[in-house]
């Protein structure tokens, strides 16, 4: 963080409508200097076009953008707040040139002379591991190569800002790994503001301080990643936390800070505080979930138990996703280890159960 | 067949021996549609890159009118360059009818929308979030336009060679606004059609592959440019 209070962006009354449909409203949003956060959302709430505003790429909107608290157009052009920052998006959109030409070319419009220009552009090459790259054609590389490359001519003209729009996810996962460590890396050493909207549950983790979760064009949430993955404030998040079974009910009571929920003909207890009678989201981690057999007593601290038929079992990695239908679909996570202890098999009755602690109601 | 035989020997001999008068129609040819090209390419690349980059109320309709314009026959062009640079017309003032001029202006005409046309078309297909990315690296709208020229460069010497192309070849425009002068106005084209006319098949010959040579180099020497920065 800078030592300075005035957040280093700062978006006020954005708007952005078309007709009766809002596309964006940010009442107010800042963001510090230092700062690594995450947009995130379902496709169309608007964290592109967030994006482009915050970066002054897309002018229709009504609104105030402040740069250290210089408003843009106001007391700072546009373009000298466009020469604060840089931008990537989800395709590399190199241009038809070298590898180094194109990591020059920002450099090249804020008019740096050539010796300056090969000693930065050798230098980001370096830090993104491309420098063998240099005079390469940007149209011979693969696709992680590429966005090395936007990465790297993003970063090398040391903006204040960077924004990325869904940088990696049209990668494959082990170079999208790669790539995240290289940009955590950078963005730690050049103490760049970085933003980003993405769609990725480890990107969003490893790379930022805070989240904001926008649906339909409007900030829901915003949080450290934690917060925003324990306490989902609604489905979208709950399943980009990792949540895999999430049920609608109604709220039956409220006893002192535990709610009971009716799902189906099931009765779920959690811990939360939504008034009897109201429509509320119940959100369950597999990984929270105990399974056992039926001829065993329930887990005195648990206060949901019920049985259920094994749908389905998927392998995968060290566990097995275990699918049950209790009257109401769960998901649990069993280890190989368990499952074989169980002897679980599709179609097997079970018992599973889980602590009112590890539900997450959402009230609706 | 034996006609043809006879005028190709006559025709090399002819090359070989630097016929001055030859040469002058053949510096002339070239200083013409040259002129003209860069012209075009001044004219058409800037109003091209204009159309292409913004939005406007009727666009498509300007678009396919230059569209249109990139087929204007050459006979038409003449006619109406004729009619504007003649004695009494708006630019009779000028004095440049039958004059090279009169060939230039009326080559610049006929090249002019098509170097504009394959413009638009060119930095159409570039991707639009190109040109965020390029202000997302701090382009000025300048530097923007710039770097979109750059990477449109391959069409854009399609472009030029199209527009000379299309200019050393036209006969109709440069008879008529030209008038064919000897060792004035007298270009390649007009020379080949008027010895044709005098049954001098070897010099038309002649001046036929001189045409096709000039053509050839032309596009030779910008294609070399192009694939040079197609496999950079």
């Amino acid at each position: 963080m800078e030592k300075s209070d005035i957040p280093i962006l700062r978006a006020k009354d954005v708007l952005i409508d078309r007709g009766e449909l809002t596309i964006l409203k940010v009442s107010e949003l800042n963001i510090n200097g230092g700062e690594a956060l995450s947009i995130i959302g379902p496709n169309g709430a608007g964290k592109s076009t967030l994006l482009k505003v915050l970066s002054h790429l897309f002018k229709n909107f009504s609104g105030r953008l402040f740069f250290k608290g210089l408003e843009v157009g106001k007391d700072i052009s546009p373009f000298e707040y466009r020469r604060k920052i840089s931008m990537v998006f989800q395709e590399p959109l190199l241009f038809n040139t070298t590898v180094f030409e194109n990591v020059a070319t920002g450099l090249r419009f804020r008019r740096f002379n050539r010796e300056e220009i090969r000693k930065i552009v050798y230098e980001h090459l370096e830090r993104f591991g491309i420098a063998h790259l240099s005079m390469r054609s940007a149209r011979s590389l693969s696709g992680g190569e590429a966005q090395r490359v936007s990465l790297a001519r993003a970063f090398a003209v040391y903006p204040e800002i960077i924004f990325l729009d869904e940088p990696f996810s049209s990668l494959d996962k082990p170079t999208r790994d790669a790539l995240i460590e290289d940009l955590e890396r950078n963005i730690k050493d050049l103490k760049t503001t970085a933003i980003f909207a993405t769609h990725d549950r480890d990107e969003t983790l490893r790379l930022s301080h805070r989240v904001i979760v926008m649906d339909k064009g409007e900030i829901v949430q915003d949080g450290t990643p934690e917060e925003v993955m324990h306490y989902p404030c609604n489905e979208f998040v709950a399943s980009f936390a990792g949540v895999e079974t999430i049920l609608s009910g109604i709220v039956e009571k409220n006893e002192g800070g535990v709610v009971t929920v009716s799902v189906a003909d099931a009765h779920i207890h959690a811990i939360g505080d939504i008034a009897p009678n109201r429509k509320a989201i119940v959100c369950i981690k597999p990984e929270d979930i105990i399974l056992y057999p039926v001829s065993e007593r329930p887990q005195s601290s648990a206060r949901n138990t019920f049985t259920g038929t094994i749908t389905r079992i998927v392998p995968s990695g060290f566990y097995q996703k275990v699918y049950l239908n209790c009257g109401f679909p769960l998901v649990a996570y069993v280890t190989n280890n368990s499952a074989m202890t169980l002897g679980l098999s599709e179609g097997m009755e079970i018992k599973a159960s889980f602590k009112a602690t590890s539900v997450h109601v959402i009230g609706q | 067949m034996e006609l043809i035989l006879e005028g190709i020997i006559k025709a090399i001999k002819l090359l070989f021996s630097l016929d001055r008068e030859i040469m002058d129609i053949t510096i002339l040819s070239f200083k013409v549609s040259g002129i003209a090209t860069l012209i075009s390419v001044a004219i058409g690349v800037s109003t091209g890159t204009l159309i292409a980059l913004n939005e406007f109320f009727g666009k498509r309709i300007v678009v396919s009118l230059v569209n249109t314009a990139m087929g204007l026959p050459p006979v038409v062009v003449g006619l109406f360059v004729t009619i504007f640079l003649w004695r009494n017309g708006p630019f009779g003032f000028l004095g440049i009818l039958y004059t090279p001029y009169a060939i230039i202006v009326a080559q610049s005409v006929i090249a002019t929308p098509i170097i504009t046309g394959i413009t638009i078309a060119a930095i159409q297909q570039i991707p639009k979030k190109l040109r965020l990315q390029i202000l997302g690296l701090g382009a000025s709208r300048m530097q923007m336009v710039w770097m979109l020229l750059k990477e449109a460069r391959l069409s854009l010497l399609a472009a030029v060679m199209a527009g000379f192309g299309g200019v050393i070849s036209e006969i109709g425009a440069s008879i008529m606004v030209g008038g064919n002068i000897k060792g004035y106005t007298r270009v390649l084209t007009t020379a080949t059609v008027m010895e044709t006319g005098k049954g001098n098949f070897d010099t038309a010959i002649a001046l036929s592959i001189i045409l096709l040579l000039l053509a050839y180099f032309i596009n030779l020497i910008l294609t070399h440019i192009q694939q040079r920065g197609h496999s950079r």
